[in-house]
């Protein structure tokens, strides 16, 4: 407890350690991920294994170009989570070299280049997800059925088969188990002039509240969110503010025009809101410092997100949200600077 | 709720209370060292008394080395206003005026006053005071000045001062806190000498005319509290407007400013004092050496501290003589040197560590607080830091610790300025919960003193500047005289005076030609 110090105080204890933090949240993403593997199959697996291992690869070789200490870094747990995130945005069967560009531009560029773990101004899950999204947009529309619709189903020898060399067995095609993401869908359809109760109904992707499959890995999502507030590992500004937002946007254009506007739960529980609003926004690097700021900065993504949804060339707006609110987090900080103690409001 | 316990013994729900932002909940630690009754310590061989220990000016030494002292008599002078006098605490010899070790961050030496004691502790002539009742504002203030008597919470400074408010004052507080872990020597004062503060409290309602009186207590004391509820029944009639209030366990809640905000709701103006706000606040230790020093004639020479941590056997509180080397009260609480690894002196979040041993107690020093090797991490990395938050959440005083961090990194000393850096009271709550373990208090004392030293060097080139400029005024000046006495012996210069001057020339040349007698001829 006690610590040697240059000066006062001389005990610290908080309640957890920037280690610590970091492997709490990879738990709580522990069960979705689990979920999301079980539901899509093998490749999920395959994925996350690759992409820790290309993280660690790339942390250890920037730490050395930098001449940093490699051990303590290196199991603060910031790499592996930045790999983890990133294979919840990637298709379950994504090739080994999409995987990989993301993760190593993730590290290399949006991490290391800027400073590492503390100094980058933008999430590096998001930056490598992005660079993938407008580098290989074909590569990541071609999502796998999750297990109730899928007809055919891979195991893993054939997974690994496909994922490091593209080749499936003989009697199938890419398209028999792939199909777009439920927000896709929704997109297209809106598109060409379907109403949302059509779609939802004629499309096979859909279930109760939104993508089939998608709420469960949400559920999840959220519990292993809730826990981390609970266990005061997150705060609670960055999620609240978020999805109320999102859920007080859609709900306005829901109740102007349902038949088509998705309805409020259909934009919680099919895309990456609440992977956003718990786990990648709430990155405190990369995020408004006080609680004021947060509120503002997780309202500001969460309308973000419906208008890139709604409006923008994307199916999913969460990454962009999240970037763009990146970019404005340090004026935040300087808009919402609390009052000092002793001093009147006009310093508010 | 706590309930608050008022004079006549009533009980009743506790005034209304309020809350200042962040703070942290510490293990208090207090138990071990208050199953002992405070005794007194053994009388050192050796005081040694630093000129310095309060806030302002140090004291002037009156004596000299050989002079034969008088417990209690003035063996320094204050050397300003704000300054405090020094007596020896005991009988003796002095035998050096130099530079000792002093109990600083630093290590550094401070000139100090080294008395040899004759084991006697023989008084010099005490003046018996009179009633406080029949002394004016004034005399009490001279007589606490005279007395010595600085802050005894910590900060040291000049009690006398703080008395002299020039304005009214509508609540006086006693601060009976203690919120720092470890330290409990206001705990037991309160427990065992009840009567004293209170008497202490009198005269200094009497002192600053205050309206009402609050003894602000946390709640993790209740021995303490009961124990001065009691002294309260004791003093009867005198006892109007005076309560004793229990408020919440939690770090820094015994900060001056804070305790402020908690028992009447105002915050004192950043970079302003108490007294601006009509409040006036002393520790219960002050107010108990008031009391001695009014009523008895007794300056300040000793005062309780807290001798305690793993490497001592039998933590406790003592009454030690000013000067008493720390080694000394560590011996005597039966110190395992063997495993002493450091000596905190203050407690443990805002204590320094003192770097030489052979520092004597102060007048400040409320705690001798050991650590044992093993209570000691080893080699606590520091890492990047994550802006988490976690220390803007903590700051009882709303800063933003981690955005000042970066600044303090970057001595970008204008900016960590617009984040109220000079508003950082050193509690320690952000440093205490970073998990990157940062020393962000270190980082904010640098940045402060290289922010005061490059004012002082701003200061000193403003006065070379304007030197400069003075004399080059001066010069500027000068010349023009010189010109004007110039212009005025040849007057004029139109074309006209030239002739005439040229005329006048050759005519004295001629003149001189014809007439001066040549020498060398």
């Amino acid at each position: 407890m006690f610590k040697k110090a240059l000066s006062s105080p001389h005990i610290h204890q908080p309640p957890y350690s920037t280690q610590g933090m970091m492997f709490r949240v990879i738990l709580a993403l522990l069960p979705a991920a689990a979920a999301y593997a079980w539901l899509f199959g093998w490749g999920v697996i395959i994925n996350i294994l690759l992409a820790v291992g290309v993280a660690l690869v790339c942390e250890a070789a920037m730490l050395t170009l930098r001449s940093r200490p490699l051990l303590p870094t290196i199991t603060d747990g910031s790499a592996i989570l930045t790999a983890l995130l990133l294979v919840f945005a990637l298709p379950p069967l994504a090739p080994w070299w999409l995987t990989t560009i993301g993760v190593a531009f993730a590290i290399i560029v949006a991490k290391h280049l800027y400073g590492g773990l503390g100094f980058n101004p933008f999430n590096p899950a998001m930056i490598g997800y992005v660079v993938l999204l407008v580098s290989f947009p074909r590569e990541l529309t071609l999502w796998s059925l999750p297990a109730q619709l899928a007809e055919h189903t891979l195991d893993f020898r054939a997974t690994l088969n496909y994922i490091f060399s593209g080749t499936l067995p003989t009697n199938l095609t890419i398209d028999a188990l792939t199909s777009a993401t439920p927000l896709d869908v929704m997109k297209t359809q809106l598109g060409l002039g379907q109403t949302t109760s059509g779609i939802m109904a004629a499309q096979p992707v859909f279930g109760f509240m939104g993508g089939k499959g998608w709420v469960w890995i949400n559920l999840l999502l959220l519990a292993g969110g809730l826990w981390m507030i609970y266990r005061r590992i997150i705060n609670w500004h960055i999620p609240v503010s978020l999805l109320g937002s999102l859920l007080a946007i859609s709900s306005l254009f829901f109740l102007l025009d349902p038949e088509h506007s998705p309805s409020p739960l259909f934009h919680l529980f099919s895309g990456a809101a609440i992977l956003g609003a718990f786990f990648i926004a709430t990155d405190p690097v990369t995020a408004a410092t006080s609680n004021t700021g947060r509120l503002w900065y997780g309202a500001g993504i969460g309308i973000l997100i419906y208008v890139i949804r709604s409006w923008g060339g994307f199916p999913d707006g969460v990454a962009f949200a999240v970037l763009l609110m990146n970019m404005a987090a340090p004026t935040i900080d300087h808009y919402t600077k609390p009052r000092v103690f002793g001093h009147g409001d006009k310093d508010a | 709720m706590e309930v608050a316990v008022t004079q006549n013994g009533k009980r009743r729900f506790a005034m209304k209370l309020w809350s200042f932002h962040g703070g942290v909940e510490l293990p208090g630690h207090k138990q071990e060292s208050t199953i002992r009754p405070v005794e007194p310590a053994p009388l050192p061989k050796r005081l040694i008394l630093p000129l310095s220990q309060h806030l302002g000016a140090p004291a002037e030494p009156v004596v000299a080395v050989g002079d034969k002292v008088l417990k209690g008599q003035i063996i320094a002078r204050p050397g300003g206003f704000v300054s405090a006098p020094l007596h020896a605490s005991s009988s003796g010899t002095v035998v050096a005026i130099d530079e000792h070790a002093v109990p600083h961050p630093s290590g550094l030496s401070a000139p100090c006053i080294t008395i040899e004691t004759d084991g006697r502790d023989l008084w010099v002539e005490r003046e018996q005071q009179t009633d406080y009742r029949q002394l004016e504002p004034a005399d009490i203030r001279e007589t606490i000045r005279q007395a010595g008597i600085v802050g005894l919470g910590g900060a040291g400074f000049p009690a006398f001062i703080k008395l002299n408010p020039g304005k009214t004052i509508k609540t006086l507080i006693l601060n009976g806190a203690e919120c720092e872990p470890y330290i409990t020597c206001d705990d037991m004062l309160m427990r065992e000498q009840a009567d004293e503060i209170l008497r202490g409290l009198l005269i200094i309602r009497r002192a600053v005319q205050a309206q009402h009186c609050l003894i602000a207590i946390e709640d993790n004391k209740p021995e303490a509290a009961h124990s001065l509820q009691k002294a309260l029944q004791r003093i009867e009639s005198d006892a109007d407007n005076i309560e004793i209030v229990m408020i919440p366990a939690r770090y820094p809640a015994g900060g001056e400013k804070q305790l402020i905000k908690v028992v009447t709701g105002q915050e004192v103006p950043s970079g302003g004092l108490p007294v601006q706000i009509g409040v006036v606040c002393h520790n219960v230790a002050t107010a108990a050496a008031v009391y001695r020093a009014v009523e008895h004639g007794e300056p300040l020479l000793s005062r309780i501290v807290t001798i305690t941590g793993g490497a001592v056997a039998e933590p406790r509180n003592l009454e030690a003589l000013i000067g008493t080397p720390v080694m000394e009260l560590l011996s005597a609480c039966r110190t395992n040197f063997n495993v002493l690894q450091e000596v905190i002196m203050g407690g443990p979040m805002m204590g320094i560590a003192l770097a030489n041993h052979k520092v004597p107690l102060i007048k400040t020093g409320n705690c001798l607080l050991t650590v044992s090797h093993g209570e000691m991490e080893q080699h606590p990395a520091v890492q990047p830091c994550i802006r988490c938050g976690n220390c803007a959440d903590a700051c009882p005083v709303s800063l933003l610790p981690q955005q000042m961090y970066w600044h303090a990194r970057a001595k970008d000393f204008d900016k960590i300025q617009e984040y109220d850096l000079f508003d950082c009271i050193e509690c320690g709550c952000c440093a205490y919960v970073c998990p990157s373990n940062i020393p962000l208090v270190h980082y904010y004392r640098f940045a402060k003193s290289e922010i005061r030293s490059q004012q002082e060097q701003k200061r000193k080139a403003d006065i070379a500047r304007e030197r400069h400029e003075r004399r080059e005024q001066r010069l500027a000046r000068e010349k023009a005289e010189r010109a004007t006495r110039h212009a005025r012996k040849k007057p004029g210069t139109t074309d006209e005076n030239k002739r005439a001057a040229i005329q006048a020339a050759v005519e004295r040349a001629k003149a001189g030609k014809q007439g001066a007698p040549s020498d060398d001829v």
